[in-house]
């Protein structure tokens, strides 16, 4: 059978079993757009570039299947990028599809060229040039294989117009042939035999779980991990949801905004069992004293993750899951585990866990805390009291979909998860203007679940022109902006380390006017301004199920995010909630 | 004595990188060091006798980043098929240096012998200068180049270390792993 190359790759994705396309066309993948209309993959017209990223990136999350991005040459290529990297910090699988110039208008500055290759190196596992239109099957086979095994990332396929528009004989490979790519798998026995030894000599030990329980579906190991030896869990900003924060061992999470406990029980830990995670610097704080007391046994896929930062003990290069349930079985063998060793320790953080919870100053009327506070107490709009009702009025397997700053912190913290693939953020990177279109994304891929999108007011106007691809693909994702009409993170740290001098972060709460945007592009727009307001405008929102809905949230602007540590600052220097500090005695 | 032109030393350990041999191959192992952060000191490629792959030999400067970290990381990118380090003492090691040396007709003869001593060859001549071409260990290199510094050198050319590892130990690998 004779195929053009745009009918081989788009056949080569239906192989792949590609459901969703996000993408938009443009000169040079103009052939691709021909035969996808008669492709029963679904394609979805986004309004820039960085949003079918996004978009794929929040669908691969949620689905813990591949996203799929078309864009053309040049700025289509140059737009995606900030996804690509997102991905790549992330391990988030995706594949890419980029057009290009013909192959041999390639290197003469052609309309529309861009080095796509040479720019994406540094943000994807791999990427193509395909220059013979026999070589699409072969390569998007190989793509996918690449982008969804071993640590996962993002792959990028650049493909010339006269590719496209060649003819092939269609093929379908038996399989991929990559002589340097050996994903690791299974763990080393004697190596989870020595994880075994600490782990049972441990008195102050520590699950340090990341973001390959999620990669791995290892969730239900770990839970089994936890119950069977007793031991607390904390979970990076990556890993939330990997483990049930309703769970008695559940910590949440560590890091630079992580809770008190969280923090200070890997300070003090004599073991940290690292299952998935990085020891990335917003964790470890200052790496000289981070977890001074601890053997590190540490698991991970990526060979080049397991001392990069800090020497374990133990290094276990293999899958999360697979080296975790090899832990259970040599744990078994050993007889039963005697958890009451650990009660002091689990004591020790009970007690830190009540004297230092997440907390901030409630601000309702008809809360005891304001009541006796007398009036002493604006009556402003807490982000954090959003978040705690939204919690609370939504179902438990609600998708909760952050950007990037106080209010992804604040989301983090505050939002109890219980499941799995529930969190989508972009953690790494850091990508202002993630949320909307990764929500859409996450939406696309679980139409079953709630998906609400908690944003900032500066990441919302990053982004949130996708609204109209949401409402024109009638995606109903809902968008929470906590509106402090700042870009809050910078000003906390502008008011914590430069004197209260605020250069460049003021935003205005009016401008824009958020509802009237959010009606502009087809959604239901809700403003709520008092505490009182909350309840009723998260019902009215969860009720809507025919079109996106944002609510404009007027928030405190001077809330600030707690506890903290100063970035460079030691873990045990943590600040937390100024209502907590007379209580903290080292 | 500074010896910061020494193409020889403890700071400088050389991998032999087998890749495929396909196009930007090279982009990606350089992209990878500059990005990460990683020093080459020096570089050689060429095709193997196999035409699918083709070795790179990269001398890298581990003072800045601990190899073992540098090889982690290599051995992500999908086109590197195997990297082995060759310790000097376990690898025949060559490099080869052209250089052009200032050398009037009295110092020429000074020079020639020297040429001499280190089995080097003259390949080409002016009123005041020559060029001189020497293979050799990299060490060997480096006293050649010492000793032609106090001439004056006014232009130098290495191709960056090679190796293999020694026949012995090669011989003695197969033995083990049942090749005749």
């Amino acid at each position: 059978m004779e195929l053009t190359g745009a009918q081989a790759l788009v056949k080569s994705l239906e192989m792949q079993e590609v459901e969703v396309i996000f993408g938009l066309p443009g000169g040079a993948i103009l052939p691709v757009y021909d035969p996808i209309i008669d492709s029963p993959i679904r394609h979805i017209l986004v309004r820039h570039e960085q949003g079918a990223g996004h978009m794929a990136e929040g669908y691969a999350q949620a689905t813990g299947r591949p996203g799929v991005a078309m864009v053309t040459s040049g700025p289509g290529a140059t737009n995606v990028v900030t996804a690509l990297a997102d991905a790549y910090m992330d391990s988030i699988p995706l594949v890419c599809v980029t057009g290009q110039v013909a192959t041999s208008a390639i290197g003469t500055d052609a309309f529309q060229e861009s080095d796509t290759t040479g720019i994406t190196l540094g943000v994807t596992k791999h990427n193509w040039l395909i220059t013979h239109a026999a070589d699409i099957p072969q390569v998007v086979r190989e793509a996918f294989h690449i982008a969804t095994t071993g640590r996962p990332g993002p792959v990028l396929i650049d493909f010339p117009k006269d590719v496209a528009t060649s003819p092939m004989e269609w093929y379908w490979p038996d399989g991929v042939d990559l002589p340097g790519y050996h994903p690791a798998s299974h763990p080393d026995p004697a190596a989870i035999r020595a994880a075994v030894d600490l782990i049972l000599a441990a008195e102050r030990p520590v699950i340090y779980a990341g973001g390959g329980i999620l990669k791995s579906r290892a969730s239900k190991a770990l839970l089994e991990l936890a119950d069977m030896t007793g031991i607390p869990v904390v979970t990076t900003l990556m890993a939330r949801g990997s483990f049930p924060d309703s769970h008695p061992l559940c910590l949440g999470m560590p890091g630079m905004h992580g809770n008190y406990t969280a923090v200070t029980a890997m300070q003090k830990a004599d073991l940290l069992l690292a299952l998935g995670s990085r020891f990335d610097d917003r964790v470890t704080g200052k790496v000289s004293a981070f977890a001074p007391l601890a053997k590190v046994v540490h698991v991970d896929i990526d060979k080049a993750e397991v001392g990069k930062v800090r020497r374990p003990e133990v290094g276990i290069i293999a899958d999360c899951r697979l080296a975790i349930e090899a832990m259970l079985e040599a744990l078994t063998a050993r007889g039963p585990v005697d958890k009451g060793r650990l009660s002091g320790w689990i004591d020790t953080l009970n007690k830190w866990q009540e004297r230092y919870p997440y907390t901030y100053d409630r601000s309702e009327p008809e809360h005891a805390e304001v009541l006796a506070a007398g009036g002493s107490r604006r009556p402003t709009l807490k982000p954090q009291f959003v978040i705690e009702r939204l919690r609370a009025l939504t179902p438990p397997d609600t998708i909760l979909v952050s950007g990037v700053g106080q209010h992804q912190m604040w989301a983090s913290q505050h939002w109890a998860f219980e499941y799995p693939n529930t969190w989508i953020n972009s953690g790494g990177l850091g990508t202002m203007g993630f949320a909307v279109p990764a929500a859409i994304g996450a939406k696309v891929g679980r139409p079953d679940r709630m998906v609400w999108a908690v944003d900032g007011d500066g990441c919302f106007q990053m982004t949130a022109q996708e609204l109209a691809t949401a409402t024109a693909e009638r995606i109903p994702v809902k968008v929470a902006i906590l509106n402090n009409a700042y870009l809050g993170m910078v000003r906390q740290w502008q008011h914590m380390f430069y004197e209260e001098r605020y250069s460049e972060v003021y935003l205005s709460p009016d401008l824009p006017d958020y509802v009237g945007w959010a009606e502009a592009m087809g959604c239901v727009g809700l403003r709520v301004e008092s505490p009182e307001e909350v309840t009723p405008a998260i019902e009215k929102a969860n009720a809507i199920d025919d079109r996106p809905v944002v609510i404009d949230f007027r928030t405190d602007s001077m809330e600030q995010v707690f506890p903290m540590v100063p970035a460079g600052a030691s873990n045990d220097d943590i600040v937390v909630h100024p209502s907590q500090r007379s209580e903290v005695s080292r | 004595m500074t010896q910061d032109y020494r193409h020889s030393g403890p700071r400088h350990r050389l991998l032999s990188v087998l890749v495929e041999n396909k196009a930007g191959v090279l982009a990606r192992v350089a992209g990878l060091f500059s990005r990460r952060g990683y020093n080459i000191f020096s570089l050689a490629v060429a095709p193997t006798d196999d035409a699918r792959f083709s070795r790179i030999s990269i001398v890298v400067d581990v003072e800045s980043s601990p190899l073992e970290q540098v090889v982690a990381q290599l051995d992500k990118l999908i086109n590197v098929v195997e990297i082995g380090e060759l310790h000097p003492d376990e690898a025949r090691e060559a490099e080869l240096l052209l250089v052009s040396v200032t050398a009037d007709a009295g110092q020429r003869s000074q020079v020639i012998q020297l040429v001499g001593v280190f089995a080097g060859r003259i390949v080409d001549v002016g009123h005041d200068a020559i060029t001189v071409m020497v293979a050799g260990t990299p060490e060997l290199l480096d006293d050649f180049e010492s000793l032609m510094r106090p001439y004056g050198i006014s232009g130098i050319q290495r191709t960056g270390r090679i190796a293999l590892p020694k026949l012995d130990r090669l011989a003695a690998a197969q033995a083990e792993a049942g090749i005749a």
